[in-house]
């Protein structure tokens, strides 16, 4: 079995490229510490600009630094583990948070030559990939780590022994659980296209190709937008930032499943949701919109690109996750649980479904306007049938509460 | 059902005030390293801060420690102590002064409760608002701080920033519109002069003077 697909490991493997492959490991923690750092800092700012504040300007240059002031502050905090809590459970939980968190970064491709080279650089003599890894599960590893990152939150909720936290983590497992299926099946879209799980393979495949000479061969095109948008959503859902904070929303349970944690541990859980809102949004920019796949403009320079196009696409999403919660109010946990599983799940199904018959339609030669017109039909049937039933059922749950109130 | 373009316009909304002006002024309550903004907002005229001991325009306390101020306390943070005055040398001009009056301010709540209750004016509230003290004892201010000094004007604490003219007015709530809520009194001067400052016009009224003219006080200077 191969492990990883860079071609840094192809020759025999000697002490430089050992020592590679440690660098681009202690990088990659390094990248993602300070870029958390940066995170905290950018959404404060821009949050505060979106509602007539100025934010964080005191510490360092721009209040740069004000996150390393927080962390510095919490860090001399007191550890506090409750009385009641289960106290093995309630320290593992945060390790259990921010691990998942470290571990999807290293599949994704932070640059690369992909006009060219097919995505490797020139390190010392050695081509290899600006990635930490490229294990052939590839986008698997990331549905598999934020599904451990549910356990970090749960854990968390449970062990703490007390009220809040228990609902807290109560609300945040089920929704992290109801929304990865939908983060799910529109990565699954993604891997019809590319034919492959790794990564790396999505930004080639997306890489070259085009429409036009100027469109990009993005598979947020080439899938139809609706997977983004569902992935997007989900996404969101799943990092539970704003308008989906549910899981810590203030007004109803005080700090959600880390009211009790204070000190490091606190930390660990903060850093883990703003390093999940980065990978986030980097998984969404590999997977969506070509990674660091783009022109390479000078030639002698090749590798600078890769990651100038790649930090370009992640910092709009940035962005949009700040915008998102300064512009969005909080959903009720009933409208929550009804975009999961009542638009979300159905919809990127169908869609999975629609693209599959297309691929399918294609292989076989099929006339592809028929196929759409079938595909729309059976669609919407589809989608009729699950509103009516959707309907009767919620018209029943009404007339048995009304007989139970009198 | 909403409009679909409405969430596309609170998007708009929120990304419009990206450019916009910011609301926050840069205070630093006098604290500013060389080159930063050291802004403070103009406070308004019947802001309750904290509390002045006026003295009348001949020197003497208005304070005749009949605590009152004590009693109508809800927070409980005034104390009072009276004392006869001698006779040769008489600290305010009636039988009695304050000789001890000390106000907490952990505990204060700036009703204002205090100046509304005082017969003579002696106290009242200032536009000053900082009390950045960090330990309990410097929280309780005592006579020697409360009491405007020979020009009338407040004392500066250490942790006060002021600003220019902010010392100024520290009787403003009594000029205000109609003293002790009463409209008849509107536009009246109702109090007796101060030290550095004399008798201050009333502020203007709310009403039309037509309407309600101050007939109960025909004696009364009508300044305005």
């Amino acid at each position: 079995m191969i492990l990883a697909l860079d071609p840094l490991f192809l020759d025999d493997i000697g002490l430089s490229i050992v020592l590679i492959a440690l660098l681009k490991v202690g990088l990659a923690f390094v990248i993602v510490l300070v870029s958390v750092m940066f995170m905290v800092w950018f959404e404060r700012k821009v949050v505060s600009d979106m509602q007539h504040r100025i934010g964080p300007n005191i510490a360092g240059p721009w209040g740069l630094f004000q996150t390393l002031a927080d962390g510095l502050k919490l860090l001399m905090k007191e550890d506090l583990v409750p009385d009641r809590s289960h106290r093995f459970v309630f320290k593992l939980a945060p390790f259990l948070a921010i691990v998942p968190a470290f571990l999807t970064f290293s599949i994704i491709p932070i640059g690369g030559n992909f006009e060219s080279k097919d995505g490797a650089i020139d390190l010392w003599g050695h081509d290899t990939f600006l990635q930490v890894a490229d294990p052939p599960v590839g986008i698997l590893l990331f549905l598999a780590m934020s599904s451990i990152a549910v356990y970090g939150v749960m854990l968390a909720g449970w062990s703490s022994g007390s009220k809040y936290p228990l609902l807290g983590s109560v609300r945040a497992s089920a929704q992290m659980v109801s929304y990865e299926a939908a983060l799910a099946l529109s990565i699954a879209a993604i891997v019809l296209q590319t034919g492959s799980l790794s990564t790396h393979d999505m930004v080639v495949d997306q890489a070259t190709g085009g429409f036009g000479g100027f469109i990009p061969n993005w598979n947020l095109i080439t899938t139809g937008f609706i997977p983004f948008v569902i992935f997007l959503i989900a996404g969101t859902a799943e990092l539970n930032r704003p308008p989906f904070d549910l899981v810590e929303a203030e007004q109803e349970l005080v700090g959600g499943f880390h009211t009790e944690y204070s000190s490091f541990r606190f930390a660990l859980f903060f850093l883990a949701e703003y390093l999940n809102t980065i990978t986030m949004s980097a998984i969404i920019v590999t997977v969506f919109l070509g990674g660091p796949s783009g022109p390479v403009l000078i030639e002698q320079i090749d590798w600078v690109w890769g990651i100038v196009w790649f930090l370009t696409k992640l910092f709009v999403f940035l962005f949009s996750f700040v915008w998102f919660r300064a512009t969005l109010p909080r959903f009720r946990y009933d409208q929550l649980m009804d975009l999961g599983w009542k638009i979300l799940i159905p919809l990127s199904l169908g869609w999975f479904l629609f693209l599959g018959a297309l691929d399918i339609g294609n292989d076989r030669g099929w006339d592809s306007g028929i196929v759409v017109a079938v595909t729309v039909v059976v669609g919407t049937a589809a989608g009729g049938l699950l509103m009516a039933a959707v309907r009767t059922a919620r018209s029943e749950r009404l007339s048995q509460e009304v007989d139970s109130h009198g | 059902m909403a409009d679909p373009l409405d969430y596309i316009r609170g998007f708009a909304v929120t990304f419009k005030k990206l450019f916009e002006e910011r609301l926050t002024l840069e205070y630093r309550g006098g604290n500013a390293k060389p080159g930063k903004p050291d802004e403070k907002r103009e406070k308004a005229v019947r802001l309750h801060g904290r509390h002045v001991l006026n003295r009348y325009e001949d020197g003497m306390e208005k304070c005749i420690g009949c605590e009152l101020c004590a009693g109508v306390c809800p927070a409980k943070c005034i104390y009072v102590r009276g004392a006869d005055n001698d006779p040769a040398d008489p600290t305010s001009p009636g039988e009695r002064f304050g000789y001890v009056y000390q106000i907490n301010y952990l505990r204060c709540i700036h009703c204002d409760l205090c100046v509304e209750a005082c017969p003579t004016q002696a106290i009242t509230e200032s536009k000053l608002f900082e009390f950045s003290f960090t330990n309990r004892s410097d929280a309780i201010y005592t006579k020697n701080e409360l009491l405007v000094d020979d020009d009338g004007r407040p004392q500066q604490m250490p942790w006060e920033d002021w600003r220019d003219g902010e010392d100024e007015h520290t009787s403003g709530w009594m000029r205000a519109t109609s003293p002790s809520g009463d409209h008849r009194y509107e536009g009246v001067v109702a109090w007796s002069g101060e030290l550095g400052h004399g008798v201050r016009s009333p502020e203007a009224g709310q009403s039309d003077s037509e309407d309600e003219s101050p007939s109960d006080m025909a004696t009364a200077e009508v300044e305005q």
